[in-house]
């Protein structure tokens, strides 16, 4: 988190703690509360481009991207009936695709998902297309702005403004992006976004919906409509306070973090083939979250890499892991086009705000043999 | 040394792998996921499978202050335990998955992935002494799994750690409750882990699907009833035969055969599942052979007095007390005293 953040939330629990303050209650310490949580959102509607009365504070980006999915699909299934289709990105986080996948299993949405390029790239012109198959069916269109895995940023407002011209609602998980990419809501066209506190320095457990006054939303959760009718339940006032303060910093902070970062990344990617020459660099050559590297490493399994890394001091991830904790090679990377075996020797590398050279040293220092090492340990073929 | 701990989620494991950390080593941990389809809470908790067993797993870990990570084990789980114990069935034999598994699994596979990542050895929860390469039976006698240890080779001895070999099952849980472990009173799984009802005929029906054919009296040859498939049978068994003849000497009879080319189960008196002479294939011997031995032919069976004759091809054993239901499949492992002189395979 960051300090500043930290020492927000902390002033705001002991607050909150005194005072016993709800912010839906209607005596002097609910509006302090209250006041609490209004300053944050203008703060945060400040710091994004957008209006405070389109802020919808909820607990998680999971929550987030639930509600804009689910929520936009069923108010304009509920408005026109024909409107089952929801069209995304195959590339999507598992909050946003796998909402889309129950809609499809228990609502009789039927899916899109749309293609990407080698370097994990939707176009404009794939979007168009699966539009023009019948534009009056299309319920929604959710595209993340910058991909979790492999860094890909996507050309959001070019697509958002295909999905203007048709009227059909556009949502987009920025989660990835605020504080590594200039996020402007108001000039980017969507209709729709999600964020979450603790990617940029907040508090872990505290997400928002930036949802335009217009957009039609069902909600999740039924109960005190605290949120705009949208969304129920008390709010966590200081983890809300921490979530403003962090997002103006890492918006203020934004531009310097992404010239460093992505100094250090590119420094980093180049060491690395240097390297490890057969190292092949997965995602956007330009247009890539600036603290983003994403290797494939032939012949290793990508969890033999992480325990050997692990072991010296260097925290990498894999993909996405099953809840027994098996690894799966990546959605993102087959709907790259990369082979499995490629996709399971991948390993991803994140750069943040207290990222140094020293620690891309020991991680090129480490790497030659820990390949080496992984390599050897990979089963054999089967027979 | 570098340790790689196998937690299956269990009580043993989680003891095992926090003795070799009191040991000194430099242990991690590993739970190994073997179903493809880890689907509900419950459905592997007899076994080892489930995400309940994976969590437990990782909790002993966090416990014990070591790395730990899930190692993706189900295709080979797959091709070499399942699939072998449905072949095996098919042909008329009784597998011991158990036995395959650590031949296979955890003693090669994950053995092999350990050296190659630079540890010494593999630490398992089997209740086996392991002294110096010399494998015995574990004090706690009721919980001896020796006999599913014994197929290891001498090179894979060499890699394996067996904390537990002096400890009784009761010391174990003992040890698990007194460093609060929340599995120290988890119940022991039993059964077979990859048929999580315990219906080894239905599962077996479902892969195989139904092969009627005769039961047959192997004394007087008459055809004395009928079954829906050879493999759902194993010699020495008695219960499900469904006769529908009775025994002329009205004495219940039991499976002497299973002949999965003709279909044809053989059924007779208790005595005549009586041998006393048994052959073997595959031998692997740890030790030279003294000239009188025992023999453990199943699983917590009895022991026998026995004479091996024989060599580098096979084993014929002479027993010096007629063992009843011998199957073929199962592990014949020779034993001086509480030492494991070798295993080979019942023909």
């Amino acid at each position: 988190m960051l300090p500043e953040a930290a020492a927000t939330v902390t002033d705001a629990v002991t607050a909150a703690v005194a005072a016993a303050g709800n912010a839906s209650s209607l005596h002097a310490a609910g509006r302090r509360a209250r006041r609490v949580v209004e300053e944050s959102r203008e703060a945060l509607a400040a710091a994004l481009g957008a209006r405070p009365s389109e802020i919808v504070f909820c607990a998680s980006g999971t929550e987030s991207d639930n509600l804009a999915v689910k929520g936009i699909w069923w108010a304009r299934r509920a408005a026109d009936p024909r409107r089952t289709r929801i069209l995304a990105s195959a590339v999507e986080h598992h909050a946003v695709l796998d909402a889309v996948e129950w809609l499809a299993t228990h609502e009789g949405a039927t899916v899109d998902w749309l293609q990407v390029d080698a370097e994990g790239r939707l176009h404009s012109d794939v979007l168009r297309e699966a539009i023009a198959r019948d534009p009056y069916d299309v319920a929604l269109v959710t595209v993340m702005w910058a991909n979790n895995e492999v860094g890909t940023v996507q050309p959001v407002a070019e697509l958002a403004e295909v999905a203007r011209e048709h009227g059909i609602p556009f949502h987009s998980d920025a989660v990835q992006a605020i504080g590594q990419l200039a996020v402007d809501v108001g000039a980017s066209g969507v209709d729709a976004l999600t964020l979450t506190g603790h990617k940029f320095g907040g508090p872990l457990g505290v997400g928002a919906l930036v949802l335009g006054r217009d957009v039609a939303c069902v909600p999740l959760l039924h109960g005190g409509g605290q949120e705009r009718d949208v969304r129920s339940g008390t709010l966590d006032t200081p983890a809300v306070a921490g979530l403003a303060v962090a997002a103006t910093l890492a918006v203020e902070r934004q531009p310097a973090l992404h010239l460093r970062l992505s100094a250090l990344r590119n420094e980093l990617v180049n060491r690395v083939c240097r390297a490890v020459p057969d190292a092949i660099l997965n995602g956007a050559r330009i247009d890539r979250l600036p603290g983003n590297a994403h290797f494939s490493f032939p012949g290793c399994e990508g969890d033999s890499l992480l325990l050997l890394l692990d072991a010296r001091g260097v925290e990498v991830s894999t993909g996405s892991a099953c809840s027994s904790g098996v690894a799966r090679p990546s959605h993102v990377l087959l709907a790259m086009g990369v082979a499995e075996d490629e996709a399971r020797s991948s390993l991803r590398f994140s750069l943040g705000h207290t990222s140094t050279r020293a620690d891309v040293d020991a991680l090129v220092e480490a790497l030659p043999a820990v390949v080496e090492r992984a390599r050897r340990a990979a089963p054999a073929p089967r027979r | 040394m570098r340790l790689l701990a196998a937690l299956s989620g269990g009580v043993d494991s989680a003891v095992a792998a926090a003795l070799a950390v009191d040991a000194g080593h430099d242990v991690t941990g590993v739970h190994l996921a073997l179903s493809t389809a880890p689907a509900t809470l419950r459905s592997g908790s007899r076994g080892c499978c489930s995400k309940e067993d994976a969590r437990d797993a990782s909790r002993v870990a966090d416990v014990l202050g070591i790395p730990f990570y899930v190692w993706d084990l189900a295709a080979q789980f797959r091709a070499d335990v399942v699939e072998d114990f449905v072949a095996e069935y098919a042909a008329g034999r009784t597998p011991n998955p158990c036995l395959r598994c650590n031949e296979k699994i955890k003693f090669t596979a994950v053995l092999d992935r350990a050296l190659a990542l630079g540890f010494d050895a593999v630490v398992t929860g089997h209740h086996a002494r392991l002294e110096a390469g010399v494998l015995s039976r574990s004090v706690d006698e009721a919980k001896d799994q020796s006999y599913v240890l014994a197929v290891l080779t001498p090179a894979q001895l060499a890699g394996t750690v067996l904390p537990l070999g002096h400890l009784t099952k009761p010391e174990v849980r003992a040890a698990a409750a007194a460093r609060g472990f929340g599995v120290a009173d988890k119940p022991d799984s039993h059964d077979i882990c990859f048929i999580a009802d315990g219906d080894t005929a239905g599962f077996l029906r479902s892969h195989l699907g139904a092969q009627p054919g005769p039961v047959v009296d192997a004394l007087t040859g008459a055809v004395v009833g009928r079954h829906d498939g050879a493999y759902g049978f194993t010699v020495g068994q008695r219960r499900g035969l469904a006769l529908t003849v009775p025994a002329p000497d009205g004495r219940p009879r039991y499976v002497l055969s299973v002949e999965p080319v003709s279909r044809t189960v053989r059924v007779g008196p208790a005595q005549a599942l009586d041998v006393t002479s048994v052959r073997c294939v595959r031998p692997l011997l740890h030790a030279p052979l003294p000239p009188s031995c025992t023999v453990q032919l199943r699983a917590h069976g009895a022991v026998h007095g026995c004479a091996v004759a024989g060599d580098a091809d096979g084993w014929l054993l002479s027993l010096a007390t007629p063992a009843r239901g011998v199957a073929a499949g199962q592990a014949a492992v020779l034993y001086d005293g509480d030492r494991v002189l070798g295993s080979a395979t019942v023909d």
